[in-house]
């Protein structure tokens, strides 16, 4: 049984307007999406800003009213929860967020921060919860003593880390992390992803990995959601995604990244431009009318991964 | 040499804290060529922006010194006043800033916001104004430039504005563009665009590039030659082929090893050990690089790091590149 089921998952925001603001329409941020996290599992959420992809996370932490479908967690359905029901589920699905100077209050001190959700959740003494702490601190690779200073006196890369120890402390089992690392240098947020991927052995956890950076989620994640105009166009393994995109919109994802090596500088130009060429005219064959997207159906019969969104 | 358009020498820019000035850019000298793109890459406070906010001296002066050469068409810009540097600025050379949104004013439509380096340093009666910034605009790419022409930039997606601030960095055919980090706020397919409008404008133009990105993807991508800058110096100099096939510096080699690369798999990224310092607390003697390698014998780096040129046109700073190792490779 998968550790988070999410069937048919929709949001949609209120456009008001007229004299009473009253409600004339409706922003679609996420139509009608349908995926599973399983134990311990790396699931990628992949696509351009405005795609819909971190409304999909925030709906998952209850952060945003759902418009339709349903969010199984161990298999209970826990948009029908409220009050003492949902504490628990809150428990075990955290979140870590993509501004390491916003997501920090920078009032409190790293212990404040850290103890936080333990203390909403645990009855823990003044020792007790100071040995958590520290414990959690060199989980992410920070001494005690950092205990006692505030947001202000780190940089980006340990904020992040900060960040980390306080998605973990209440021993949750998936993390919602949202584009965790695109605010941080290269050799940072290697630092930070290290981390993540030492703290998933030891406790066990599930990830699902917002991002835009197809480089980061390949290292990161074994399934791989690609996400365009509020719905998804492919899911798949990494082999699947990489090896042999289907879609024409992770085509063209894929064919946008700057390679390292110079020598296929031509080569890359030249396929980006073939593929481009393709998108716009054969547009009709990927997209329904009016730009949305297909229903996702599987490609072929001898492979239960790889989902593509076409007719 | 002919060739070379903008020569820079031992630039050393310094900014004001708490009554001391502490350097960010320490002793860069870099020649720009014709027809070229440079790339400098490096982390966030290397000093790559303060060196090209040096170049025609935007930086705020009340507390910023900055002392060495900047040579470009005979004078150096750094001896010139506001109104003669005001006459290269926009003209000669341009820049092209990070963040669209900020970069263009948000009252004034697009198409004025073109013109309004033409009616500075040219003579163009209103027609020819208007005539050039909507050739602009479909020159960058635009599907309808006319509409644009009259359009404000919040009416823009995200690639349009940057589109727009090509157009405005384009005005008046500058020998010199300074682009800085012009496409890190875009989404990939965006970027991918942008930077193969950048590629077509300069082969057109026949101007130079000096692209500033912390991207080495990027990098790869567009430029010929590349320097590598660490806390105010530059590292490694050489062309992109070079650096990207037989990195020497340990420091382009660690950023190198910790890119999470779509083309391999590897369990774990090459993180480097501690931070860039911050500009009160960077060592000013020795190899600068030497506190993020601890593992590695101080014996290796010089006192006075120098240039080598290890293979023609390659230069690599202080002498650690020689016997350098990762971490957890071992070594010798």
């Amino acid at each position: 049984m998968a550790l988070l089921e999410v069937k048919d998952l929709k949001v949609y925001f209120p456009i008001r307007g007229g004299i009473m603001g009253r409600i004339v329409g409706h922003v679609k941020a996420v139509d009608g999406i349908s995926f599973s996290v399983n134990e311990g599992q790396t699931v990628g959420l992949v696509g351009e800003s405005g795609s819909g992809k971190s409304t999909t996370g925030k709906a998952i932490l209850g952060l945003v009213p759902l418009a339709g479908g349903s969010i199984y967690f161990n298999g209970e359905d826990i948009t029908r929860y409220i009050g003492k029901n949902r504490s628990a589920y809150r428990k075990s699905v955290q979140m870590i967020f993509q501004d390491v100077h916003s997501s920090l209050n920078a009032k409190k001190r790293v212990l404040d921060i850290i103890a936080e959700p333990i203390r909403n959740f645990e009855k823990l003494t003044k020792e007790e919860e100071r040995k958590r702490v520290d414990e959690l601190l060199s989980i992410v690779g920070m001494s005690p003593e950092n205990a006692l200073k505030y947001p202000h006196e780190f940089s980006g890369g340990q904020r992040q880390r900060i960040g980390v120890a306080r998605a973990i402390a209440l021993k949750p089992k998936l993390i919602v992390a949202d584009e965790p690392v695109s605010a941080l240098d290269l050799s940072i947020q290697a630092q930070v992803l290290n981390y993540m991927k030492d703290v998933q052995e030891e406790l066990g956890l599930s990830y699902l990995f917002i991002s835009h950076d197809l480089g980061v989620v390949k290292h990161m994640c074994e399934t791989l959601i690609i996400m365009h105009s509020s719905r998804f166009v492919e899911v798949g393994s990494r082999e699947d995604i990489y090896q042999n995109p289907c879609h024409i919109y992770t085509r063209r994802l894929i064919a946008s990244i700057p390679s390292t090596n110079p020598d296929l500088k031509e080569a890359n130009e030249a396929h980006r431009n073939a593929i481009n060429e393709e998108y716009k005219n054969q547009y009709n064959k990927y997209y329904a009318e009016g730009g949305s997207v297909y229903d996702l159906r599987l490609l072929n019969e001898n492979n239960n991964t790889h989902f593509v969104a076409m007719p | 040499m002919d060739d070379i358009l903008l020569s820079i020498n031992n630039l050393r820019t310094s900014f004001r804290i708490d009554g001391q000035y502490y350097a960010a850019v320490d002793g860069v000298s870099i020649d720009i060529m014709h027809n070229e793109v440079f790339a400098i890459v490096g982390e966030s406070g290397c000093g790559k922006s303060a060196l090209s906010l040096s170049i025609t001296k935007l930086h705020n002066m009340n507390y910023t010194r900055i002392e060495g050469e900047v040579n470009f068409n005979g004078q150096n810009l750094l001896d010139l006043n506001e109104s003669k540097l005001n006459k290269v600025r926009g003209k000669d050379i341009s820049v092209i800033f990070q963040d669209p949104l900020t970069a263009l004013n948000p009252v004034i439509r697009v198409g004025p916001q073109i013109e309004e380096s033409l009616t500075y340093h040219t003579n163009m009666n209103k027609k020819e104004k208007r005539d050039r910034a909507i050739k602009l605009l479909s020159e960058v790419g635009m599907v309808n430039p006319e509409l644009t022409y009259a359009s404000f930039p919040h009416e823009l997606s995200g690639g349009m504005r940057q589109r727009a601030t090509i157009a405005v960095s384009l005005a008046c055919s500058p020998k010199l563009i300074i682009a800085d980090e012009p496409t890190t706020a875009l989404d990939v397919t965006i970027q991918a665009q942008i930077l193969d409008l950048l590629r077509k404008l300069q082969k057109e133009t026949q101007s130079s590039i000096i692209l500033i990105t912390h991207d080495l993807g990027v990098v790869a991508e567009m430029a010929d030659r590349v320097a590598v800058m660490y806390a105010g110096q530059i590292v490694e100099l050489a062309s992109a082929n070079d650096l990207f096939k037989n990195p020497q510096h340990p420091y382009t080699r660690s950023l190198l090893a910790s890119i999470p690369n779509v083309g391999e798999d590897l369990h774990r990224l090459n993180a480097i050990k501690g931070i860039v310092p911050t500009l009160m607390y960077m060592p000013r003697e020795g190899c600068r690089f030497s506190h993020r390698t601890p593992w590695i014998d101080g014996s290796m780096h010089e006192e006075n790091p120098d240039y080598h040129e290890v293979r023609p046109n390659h230069f690599v700073f202080c002498t650690c590149y020689k016997d350098f190792y990762f971490e957890n490779e071992g070594g010798a």
